[in-house]
């Protein structure tokens, strides 16, 4: 079983609100945010080393790839992954200006051809730009069965399927894909009991969310391969489907007023707000 | 000629919401439209969709459409995307557009410019404004391929009310779609209420972590909610914890909601939380932490406890609600 994880370098999300615009809007401007793992890709990780152990230990023959598109820097992200447990990585040193989500999945098509796995295992969204697409552009470029938004994903003792469930509007829905197969992952994913690979006894509890690396796995993370080559090098037409003129910030919101009780509250509402 | 295909979202035969804001956008994009429905025994659907000025509905009535598998909605989506020359594609970024989006526009290699909140033309070109960063950027996005694809913030688009007439119906064949033999849908395990759908509801009671069990949301949130018939929501916090089903999660990565009113309760403002409701007109906070980030978004802002300020404030919404 192969599984390629293809993960993104964000500015700290947490901080998202500290971005500025550069003058004219030509850019946004993430100086000072510290440069992470977009969370959803880190809960890709996590669920592709669940999928490939039997609870702590790596199952025989089985093999977890990161590959990203970005800059040199975001070596330092694919290590993070390493030392959770991930193989090896891909860099493919890209400015994230001249990649839109059709390229990303463009390239992660080549990827795919040559290192085949079974399961391309995404996060739903990339929490700067919030676009949403990468897995499902790269499911129709593959022409694989795919599952964007999973809460769930259960491998087939045979390891020819899956069970996903999909956090959808409304509910959950379950759907068996055959593999190889593209899944995008939701937050729920790192839940104790979210993955099922039919090999980790079912009393193995996970804790919940993605795991932290301990000293020994940093360390040990150092010697795991980073192969690293322009985006060029895949031999893709460069040209982008879309393209950013500029970029504002929102109107701000301004904070209003502090009441001392349900009475003066219901009273504002009725009378100055009127919503009630 | 420009010409736009709207894509309707249809659960269990019935036309959803959602609906309305993707044929508002092509209503504000300009250009005529016509609508392509897809499900299996759509009929009602199909004639509610006739009365929204499209120039025809296009109906794709099948057993292969019983549920929403992307596998087996876009075959059909781009052979009808392209054999009528449109050159715009729009759906609302529900959980359904936002699959199905993507894979349309690969199909028909056009460009996406996924949830959009505003549309705007300028010499002749369509720009889209999307939020970026939870909410905390806005960027004007250009297309630069011949054709289009774009799903809508339901948020950020007016519902589009009907405008009499009747579109001509046309029924369309389902396209052949192979790949959907590789994916088996199994269940779709319905959360029902009777409460207002979060995207639609006029008035939006939140909770957080601080409720601490679903018994709390039921005995202390739930009065509330129902006494200004509410819709319920909640922060990832509350939902991880169990307290209430995944779909009412509010925030970056759940329901984007811009009610008249919304209620944060126990909910301390994480900025994912944030991009989820603050175009709400609007926002009350209830938080016992004084320095809690939802106060800088809060219109009206209650510095207490909640298991004890909540009662009273269903109290007194009821007793103003008979008093008119
Ligand atoms: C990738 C990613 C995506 C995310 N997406 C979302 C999203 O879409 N939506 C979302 O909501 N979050 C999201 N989050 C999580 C977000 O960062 C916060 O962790 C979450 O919103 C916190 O929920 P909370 O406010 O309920 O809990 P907490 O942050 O724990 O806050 C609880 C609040 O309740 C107050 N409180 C406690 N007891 C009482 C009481 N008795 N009375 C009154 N007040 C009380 C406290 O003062 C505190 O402010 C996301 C996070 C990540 C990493
Ligand atoms: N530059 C990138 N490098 C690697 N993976 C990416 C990149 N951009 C997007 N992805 C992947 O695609 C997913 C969806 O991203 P997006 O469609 O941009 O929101 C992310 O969670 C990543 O798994």
């Amino acid at each position: 079983m192969k599984i390629l994880v293809p993960l993104k370098r964000t500015a700290d999300p947490d901080n998202a609100n500290k971005i500025k615009i550069a003058a004219g809007g030509a850019k946004i401007v993430t100086d000072g945010l510290e440069p992470k793992i977009n969370p959803f890709d880190e809960y890709a990780v996590e669920a592709a080393l669940r999928l490939t152990e039997n609870a702590k230990t790596r199952v025989a023959g089985d093999k977890v790839t990161i590959v990203s598109f970005g800059p040199k820097e975001a070596a330092t992200n694919i290590r993070t992954a390493l030392a959770m447990g991930a193989d090896d990585g891909l860099l493919f040193h890209a400015d994230d200006e001249a990649l839109d989500g059709d390229l990303v999945a463009r390239a992660l098509a080549k990827v795919v051809e040559t290192q085949k796995p079974d399961l391309v295992i995404l996060g739903k969204q990339a929490v700067d730009g919030d676009s949403n697409q990468v897995g499902q552009i790269l499911a129709e470029l593959l022409q694989w069965p795919s599952a964007t938004f999973a809460m769930s994903i259960e491998l087939a003792k045979d390891k020819k399927s899956v069970i996903v469930g999909r956090e959808v509007d409304g509910g959950v829905v379950k759907l068996k894909l055959e593999l190889p197969a593209v899944i995008t992952v939701d937050l729920r994913i790192v839940a104790p009991k979210s993955v099922v690979n039919n090999v980790t006894p079912a009393t193995h509890v996970y804790s919940d969310g993605a795991r932290y690396a301990p000293l020994p796995m940093i360390i040990k993370a150092k010697t795991k391969p980073i192969a690293e080559a322009p985006i060029a090098s895949l031999g893709l037409d460069a040209t982008l489907k879309s393209k950013y003129h500029t970029f504002e910030l929102p109107p701000a919101r301004k904070a209003g007023k502090k009441v001392k009780d349900v009475a003066e509250l219901v009273g504002l509402l009725k009378s100055e707000a009127k919503v009630l | 000629m420009s010409k736009t295909l709207v894509i309707a979202e249809i659960s269990g035969g019935k036309l959803k919401k959602t609906t309305h804001s993707a044929i508002g956008f092509a209503r504000q994009a300009g250009a005529p439209f016509d609508i392509l429905a897809l499900g299996q025994g759509i009929g009602a659907a199909v004639e509610e969709l006739r009365g929204f000025g499209a120039g025809a509905v296009l109906a794709a009535d099948d057993a292969l459409f019983a549920n929403y598998v992307g596998e087996a909605f876009t075959p059909t989506v781009a052979e009808v995307a392209k054999a009528g020359g449109y050159d715009l594609v729009t759906v609302t970024a529900s959980s359904f557009g936002k699959d199905l989006a993507p894979r349309v526009a690969v199909r028909i290699g056009a460009g996406l410019a996924s949830d959009i909140a505003r549309v705007e033309s300028a010499g002749g070109k369509l720009l889209f404004k999307r939020p970026m960063y939870a909410g905390n950027a806005l960027g004007t996005l250009e297309l630069t391929s011949a054709l289009k694809v774009v799903s809508v913030r339901q948020s950020e688009f007016e519902a589009a009310a009907p405008s009499g007439g009747a579109s001509a119906v046309q029924a369309v064949k389902a396209a052949a779609a192979p790949l959907a033999a590789k994916v088996q849908f199994l269940s779709f395990d319905e959360v029902k209420s009777e409460r207002p759908e979060l995207t639609e509801a006029k008035t939006i009671v939140a909770g957080g972590r601080s409720l601490k069990s679903a018994e709390g949301f039921k005995t202390v949130l739930e009065p509330l909610v129902d006494a200004l018939g509410a819709g319920m929501g909640a922060s990832r916090a509350a939902v991880d914890a169990g307290y209430v089903p995944n779909d009412l999660q509010i925030g970056q990565t759940g329901k984007v909601v811009a009610p008249r009113l919304y209620f944060a309760v126990g909910i301390s403002g994480a900025i994912q939380h944030l991009a989820g409701m603050k175009n709400s007109k609007v926002i009350v906070a209830i938080n016992k932490d004084p320095e809690a980030p939802i106060f800088q978004v809060a219109d009206y802002g209650l510095v207490a406890d909640l298991f004890k300020v909540v009662p009273e404030l269903t109290a007194a919404v009821k007793a103003a609600r008979a008093d008119g």
